[in-house]
Order: C-alpha cells, then sequence, then structure tokens
C-alpha cells in the first residue's frame, strides 16, 4: 500500500508502484477529472500540482509521489470560486471541454508563482497544454482576467 | 418516475407531423409511460424518456439535446431555441444527452446524426416549434384549473400567470399538460421578440468542465466495472492470424484476453494493468492488401485515377473546351492534399455492459443508431434490447462519426460478463484513424484575349468517404467536391469533375470535409490566376461577384477589417473566400518572413453565418476552426511506410499550441438569412489565405501541405 496527500485527504491504494499517478488518480481513486491525453508527457491533459508545481501525472509514477500533496482538479476549489475557474467561466473558455483541466491546473501554478503574467509569461506557461478546440485566444483572456479577479477580487 | 412528468413522445410526433409540413407536432405520453419500449422504430427501448422536454413537479427541468455535445455548444445553443418558447430560464434548465430515436433523425443528414455543422439549422423550425406546442399545452391545463380562457393566461419564468395575477409553475401542471392534445398550428414568435435567441448566453456545459465534474466517455465508471486495452494490426486493415497470450494472462490484475473483431482486447481489473499486459502478447498478424501500401505507392493510385479519364461531372456550365481552345492565355497546375488524423484529445473509447437481455453503451459518439445498431450486432441482441447513453465527447471533428471503437468493446464485455471499459492509447488513436482524405487535383484556367477570365477547369481525385460510410455511391461524392461544385465566381465556362480513386484504407469525413481540400486548391489558383492577370488577388476576386451578393459582402468586409493593402512593410496578406454550410466567409491572414522565418501577425476573419442563435459561440466556433485549420496548413500530415502509419503521438503529429496561435480576429455579420452552420467552414480558408500570404512574400506558390514539408520558409 501506498499513501497518498490527494486534495486534502489521506488516500492508500494497492496500484503496483510503477503505475502512472495518472491512472491512480483516475481508476484506483475515482476522481476523473484529471484526462488521459497522450501518456508521453506532450499535451498536458494529466497536469496536477506535486507539491505546488504543475506536473505530468502521466510520466510520474506512483512510487515517486509518497508522501507528497497533491492537489487535482477536483481540489483546486470546492465550488469553482478559484479566480481561474470564474474566470473561465466569465469568458466562456471550455469547448470540448476535455483539455480544460489541465489549462486550468496550469494556469492557476502560473499565476501562484506570477500574478500578473505577461503574454509571453502565459506562452512559456501553456505551451504544454493542447487544446485541439484551439480554446487559446479565450484561455490567454481569461488568464489575465484571473490576474485581475487575483488583484482586486473582483 | 414518481413526479409529473412531462414527456414529447417520439410515437406521438411520428403519427402528428405526418399531417403537417414543414413543422413538428407534438403528442405527450402519460407520466411513467416513458419506460415502455417505444415501440417498431426502438427509440428509447429501456426506460429512457423520448424527445426534447421533462418538467416534474417541482418544475426541475431537463432538456434533451439530440445532438452530440463535442465543443461546438449544441447543449446551449439548441436548448436556447426551446427555451426562447417556452419562456424557460436558461440558469433552470438542465441537459440531458437523448438516447438513439427516430424522432431524433437530423433531417438535413438522414439520420441521428451530429455533423455537417447541421445542428441548428436541423432544429431551428423544429426546437420553436415543439417548445410553443409545450407551451400551449401547459397554458391550456392551467387555464382549465383555474376555469378561465387559455388566452387570459400568460408565461414567464417557467410559470404560467393568469388574468388576476394567479400563478401556477410549469411543474404543477405538467401531468394535466401531458394529457392535452397538442396544437396543430403553433405561431413562433416574430424574430424581433426573440430574448434569448441571438444572446450571449452562458454555455450550459462550462460550469463541469471548470471542476473536473463533467463526464467524458473515458470517465464513465460502472459497478464491477474492467478495463480493456486492444491491440490492432498495425498495419492497416491486417488482421490476428494467432496470437500467444500466456505471459500477458500471468500478468497482475488480468482477467482475460479475448480475440475481437477490431483486434486483440486484453481485459483486467484496471487500465494500467490491461496496457502493461496488453505489451506482453505476442500476435502474428496477417498484413493483408495493404502490406506495401506508403505515401508514394497512394500517390501513384492517385496520378494514376486522375489519368484514367476526366471524371464525372460535379459542376458544369458554358463551354469549357471551347474557352480553352481559343485562350490567348492558360495557366495549368496541379495540387496535392496529405491524409490527416483527427487526433480528438479523448482518445477513441467506450464502455459496455452486455447482459443475456440487455446491452447498454456509453460512448461518446456522433451517430447514436448506428452505434446502437452496431453494439447489437457485435453482442447478438436486437438494437432495441441496447441502450447507448451518450457521454459528452472530448473531440469529434467527425472522427466519432465512425464506430469501429465499439464493437471490440461489446464483444470484450460479453466475453467476462461484466462491464468493460475500452480505452485506446493515445498511439491507438493516431496509427487507426479513419484518415481525411488525400487529394491529387488538377486545376487550370483560361483567359481570353481581353484578359477576361473565360475558364475554370477543376478535376479532382480521391477517395470516397461516403461509399464507405452510406454505400452505394454511384455518381460524384458529393462530399468530395462540397466547395468546388459552389464556384463563386462569374465565370462563363466552369467543368467540375470528380474521379473516385480508393486507396486501400478507410477515410473518413474530417471538420469541413472536403470544402478543406477543395477551397486550398480552388483559392490558391485564383491568386494565381490574379497573379497571371496582373491584378490585386481581392480585386480580382471582387470584379467577378457581382452576381453573388452575400460572397462579394464578406469579401469585401474582410479585406476593409483586415485593411487590405495598407499594412505595414514588410508585412503580406492573402485572402480566401468560400461559403460552406450555409455560411460565407472570407479570410485574410498577414504575415511576415524576416530571415525566412515565417511569423503570422494575425488572422481575420469575417462571417455571415445567417441568424446566430449564440454569438459567443460562434465567434469560438470560428476561432476553433482557424486554429484547426492553422495546425493542417502548418504541420497536418499522416504518412505510411510498409501498411503502418508513421505518426504515434503528438511529438509527430503536431498540434497548434497556445504560443504558436497567432491573433484571431473575428467580424460577426448582421444577417437576417436563415441560420447557416458554424462549426466546420471557417478552417478551410486558413491554408489557401496562408498560402497566398507566402507567394505575396516569398513569390512561392505552395501546391501541397502540409507547409512546413515544402521547406519554403522557417515554421
Amino acid at each position: 500500500m501506498i499513501n497518498l496527500s490527494v486534495n486534502g485527504q489521506s488516500l492508500s491504494t494497492d496500484a503496483a508502484p510503477e503505475t502512472p499517478l495518472l491512472w491512480v488518480i483516475r481508476d484506483h481513486l475515482g476522481m476523473t477529472g484529471t484526462k488521459f491525453g497522450c501518456g508521453m508527457g506532450l499535451c498536458g491533459a494529466c497536469t496536477v500540482h506535486i507539491d505546488g508545481a504543475p506536473t505530468r501525472s502521466c510520466q510520474t509514477a506512483l512510487s515517486a509521489v509518497a508522501g507528497k500533496t497533491i492537489t487535482t482538479i477536483e481540489g483546486l476549489s470546492a465550488d469553482r470560486s478559484h479566480a481561474v475557474q470564474k474566470a473561465w467561466l466569465e469568458i466562456d473558455v471550455p469547448q470540448c471541454g476535455y483539455c480544460q483541466s489541465g489549462q486550468i491546473m496550469s494556469a492557476a501554478a502560473l499565476l501562484k508563482s506570477n500574478p500578473n503574467p505577461s503574454d509571453a509569461d502565459i506562452d512559456t506557461a501553456m505551451s504544454g497544454n493542447i487544446c485541439r478546440c484551439g480554446t487559446y485566444p479565450r484561455i490567454r483572456k481569461a488568464i489575465h482576467r484571473a490576474a485581475e479577479i487575483l488583484k482586486t477580487g473582483a | 418516475m414518481s413526479a409529473q412528468e412531462l414527456d414529447i413522445s417520439r410515437r406521438g410526433f411520428l403519427k402528428a407531423s405526418a399531417a403537417v409540413s414543414g413543422g413538428f407536432i407534438l403528442a405527450l405520453t402519460l407520466p411513467g409511460c416513458d419506460s415502455k419500449p417505444a415501440g417498431k422504430a426502438g427509440a428509447g427501448a429501456g426506460g429512457q424518456p423520448n424527445a426534447w422536454l421533462k418538467i416534474k413537479g417541482d418544475n426541475s427541468i431537463t432538456v434533451l439535446v439530440d445532438r452530440s455535445e463535442m465543443g461546438q455548444g449544441v447543449y446551449t445553443s439548441l436548448t436556447q431555441l426551446l427555451a426562447e418558447e417556452l419562456e424557460l430560464p436558461m440558469d433552470k434548465i438542465t441537459v440531458e444527452a437523448a438516447p438513439p430515436g427516430d424522432v431524433y433523425i437530423n433531417k438535413l443528414v438522414g439520420g441521428q446524426v451530429t455533423g455537417g455543422s447541421t445542428s441548428v439549422q436541423d432544429a431551428w423550425v423544429k426546437l420553436r416549434t415543439a417548445g410553443a406546442q409545450a407551451r400551449h399545452m401547459l397554458i391550456a391545463a392551467a387555464a382549465q384549473q383555474w376555469g378561465v380562457d387559455a388566452s387570459q393566461c400568460r408565461v414567464a419564468n417557467a410559470t404560467i400567470i393568469n388574468a388576476h395575477g394567479k400563478t401556477l409553475t410549469y411543474g404543477d401542471v405538467a401531468e394535466a399538460a401531458s394529457k392535452m392534445t397538442p396544437p396543430k398550428d403553433v405561431k413562433l414568435k416574430a424574430y424581433g421578440d426573440f430574448k434569448l435567441i441571438g444572446q450571449p448566453v452562458a454555455r450550459l456545459d462550462s460550469p463541469g468542465k471548470v471542476d473536473g465534474s463533467a463526464q467524458f466517455g473515458i470517465d464513465v465508471k460502472l459497478p464491477g466495472m474492467l478495463y480493456a486495452s486492444l491491440a490492432q494490426s498495425p498495419v492497416l486493415g491486417g488482421k490476428v492470424k494467432s496470437f500467444d497470450a500466456a505471459a500477458a494472462e500471468k500478468m497482475p490484475g488480468v482477467v482475460k484476453v479475448v480475440n475481437t473483431s477490431g483486434g486483440v482486447a486484453v481485459i483486467a481489473e484496471h487500465f494500467w494493468q490491461a496496457k502493461s499486459a496488453r505489451d506482453a502478447i505476442k500476435i502474428q498478424w496477417d498484413a493483408g492488401p495493404n502490406a506495401k501500401l506508403s505515401n508514394a505507392s497512394i500517390r501513384a493510385m492517385l496520378k494514376k485515377g486522375a489519368a484514367s479519364d476526366k471524371g464525372l461531372s460535379a459542376l458544369a456550365a458554358g463551354d469549357v473546351a471551347s474557352a480553352f481552345k481559343g485562350a490567348a492565355k492558360t495557366v495549368n497546375a496541379v495540387y496535392e492534399l496529405p491524409l490527416l488524423a483527427h487526433a480528438t484529445l479523448e482518445p477513441m473509447n467506450c464502455t459496455a455492459d452486455v447482459k443475456a437481455d440487455g446491452c447498454d453503451v456509453y460512448v461518446g459518439t456522433q451517430v447514436q443508431q448506428v452505434a446502437q445498431a452496431v453494439s447489437a450486432k457485435a453482442c447478438g441482441l436486437k438494437p432495441e434490447q441496447v441502450r447507448v447513453f451518450t457521454t459528452l465527447l472530448g473531440g469529434g471533428f467527425g472522427r466519432r462519426l465512425d464506430i469501429d471503437f465499439i464493437p471490440p468493446a461489446v464483444e470484450a464485455s460479453k466475453a467476462v460478463g461484466k462491464p468493460v471499459k475500452l480505452i485506446w492509447t493515445r498511439e491507438d488513436d493516431t496509427t487507426h484513424d479513419t484518415y481525411r482524405p488525400p487529394g491529387y487535383d488538377e486545376i487550370s484556367g483560361a483567359f481570353d484575349a481581353k484578359g477576361a477570365l473565360t475558364g475554370w477547369k477543376f478535376h479532382i481525385t480521391g477517395p470516397s468517404i461516403t461509399a464507405r460510410m452510406f454505400p452505394p455511391v454511384t455518381g460524384v461524392d458529393p462530399f468530395a467536391v462540397e466547395a468546388a461544385a459552389n464556384y463563386p465566381y462569374d465565370v462563363p465556362n466552369v467543368a467540375v469533375n470528380y474521379t473516385r480513386q480508393e486507396i486501400g484504407i478507410d477515410v473518413g469525413y474530417m471538420r469541413s470535409v472536403s470544402h478543406a481540400l477543395n477551397c486550398f486548391v480552388a483559392e490558391s489558383f485564383m491568386d494565381e490566376l490574379a497573379h497571371a492577370a496582373g491584378k490585386d488577388p481581392y480585386a480580382f476576386r471582387a470584379e467577378l461577384l457581382g452576381k453573388k451578393p452575400r460572397f462579394k459582402r464578406v469579401l469585401e468586409q474582410c479585406a476593409k477589417h483586415a485593411n487590405w493593402g495598407r499594412i505595414d512593410k514588410g508585412h503580406f496578406q492573402g485572402i480566401a473566400l468560400m461559403e460552406g454550410y450555409g455560411t460565407y466567409l472570407a479570410q485574410v491572414v498577414e504575415i511576415s518572413t524576416e530571415h525566412d522565418q515565417l511569423k503570422i501577425h494575425k488572422i481575420v476573419c469575417v462571417v455571415d453565418c445567417g441568424r446566430m442563435v449564440n454569438p459567443r459561440i460562434v465567434e469560438s466556433q470560428i476561432q476553433s476552426s482557424i486554429v484547426f485549420g492553422l495546425t493542417s496548413s502548418l504541420w497536418g500530415e499522416i504518412t505510411l511506410a510498409d501498411g503502418k502509419v508513421q505518426q504515434t503521438n503528438f511529438h509527430q503529429y503536431r498540434l497548434l499550441r497556445n504560443s504558436e496561435t497567432p491573433p484571431i480576429e473575428v467580424k460577426l455579420l448582421d444577417s437576417e438569412d436563415e441560420p447557416g452552420g458554424i462549426g466546420e467552414p471557417a478552417t478551410a480558408l486558413v491554408a489557401p489565405a496562408l498560402c497566398n500570404a507566402i507567394f505575396a512574400a516569398t513569390g512561392k506558390r505552395i501546391r501541397s501541405l502540409p507547409i512546413g514539408a515544402q521547406k519554403v520558409l522557417k515554421i
């Protein structure tokens, strides 16, 4: 059994230690907001926070995260109240929505380390997250809006 | 179903709609009756409600949307149509995916299909009528309860209000309303009275997509469910000869290894176990007829097809032979397009639960009835014994019009007697797509002695998607010539011909379908002709659009918004024009090429899509289509060697990223025409507009895609 801290809860799993964290989160722990897109760390759909850092869970073995703090989209807020989620809703970013958990987790991590990102900062932080629907123009707009929400509270 | 429920039935619909043309009459079933199988046509077997609306006693309202939500916004836009006439507040509505059923047939397609950018066009009158009829019945029920005349009642906010100010909610009278006879004729709101239609209403599917609760096919979880991974023939079209699963069967969690119609499925307690064990199976494949298939052999087939005949006529005007014979100048070119993969971000997957007397299938599909039929066949049951639950689709783009990923899941579930979720890996998805057809097109233009364009010959050669999916097709595949057969320019002698040339592998419909192939060729070549005539590419087109005002308006407006010809030094522009799915569009791409590096400064797209249901969604679909088209233009290419697809994942099949997306300006024109489709057409204009800009900058004409493979510029 391996013990994990996910979204503030202590959980344990009997999954094999080499299992990618993505599949542990999805299949063993039943949290399906984190998505499988490529299995090679190329698309960012599986992005979670490990000790606060945005991480591709498809490239992270379960054994590597024992004792670490993991946050998934389900743990970002209880009620879509995170500034990124608010901005995403205000601007209606998602289309098919499949990549959006990963986009939001990357954006949340960006804003935590850089509360006022420039377009170039957004390019760097978000280039690991593919959106096949091409919601990029709205993602960019929503990150700027989320920064504003963080600053002004509204 | 405990509460009163207004349930507009498919059977009643079918019975009554025959009496009325151009509209739809709804009948209502009694509350609780929705659990009965719906009869011969088989909709909603086993307890699924029919049609579009459920109202419970607590006034909770569910709209059943009969088109698949794959990002294009139908859960919201179709609900707006129904809610407009019913005076429903959007934030009170729950959306549910409709089951398979004839009532849900898309009359523009002829099946329950989400595709062809037809959802709003098909629903435009149908769902407003459905809403108006339900409103009449609810009012009638309330009026009867009050003992007043229905004309003294009005509705607002899902409530009926009478002249004395008394109110009843829709839920209060839903049961009584369900017993009313639906009105035969209803008057729909005048366009000027719309409150929801035309408004940028917030998407109903967004909340679940920002908190991770949205349920895609891959997220389905059933009690006792197992997972499967499928080994498919590496050579397209190959079959399993034999396999040795001894090692795999001993691996942790593995329950069974099954030879399905689609390949060898490993079924295990968890997906990672199934995938790991799959890699341990030794399979002997019979490569079949494609063992030596390659890009070169496909190209040779297309070239041979093109040379073999002049093709079937898709469009003919005037006397092309004479125009070319008497021409002062002719221009000729050959254009080629590659195979493309859909690359939905959610890989193909399907969850099936086969029992002795029924089968449940949970799947992101664009074709519910076909999914039902193939599932039934795969488990040996009747279609009405199969329930199809449509999940959200993590991208469709036409890939989920195919059903190849469904039967193996059903077969796997049947083999173990438990629910099984079969998930393709990204590699499975990229190497086993039903690819967009390649193209090999010959095109010519003729000028007379005065320099007027008098002849246009366009010969398209490629495999037929429609012949595979909807056989037989004996003539021109209409989905191979869409934009070509809709040539907008005022040229007296035109011949568009089509030669079907199969290439040995399955090809599929992909966003904007043949518009993307045709428009690249036709609009690039129009640019070639403009330069041959010594004219500005915009002016050259505009002069030939005197008889086509909607084309002309978008072209002029696009030139205006893009500041055509009035841009920074060192910048260059390209323009393209098209109508697709009833929507008229023009695009201008502005680039620079300093140090041979392509930089796209902006893409401007002007759109006349008729009346809009939700301009916010329309804008997002145009942006989306442009990103999709730009990906294809720059990098999109599937190649084959020895019958195997050489691209496996996103490092080889590159998709546009945020940092690579140029500013996109979308201008939506006011229009009083009927709604056009919006999910696809803007995809098609990117390649020609961009390649025309590259010609303006470099003098190099790109006649084969992707641009990246042509080595004209660094991209």
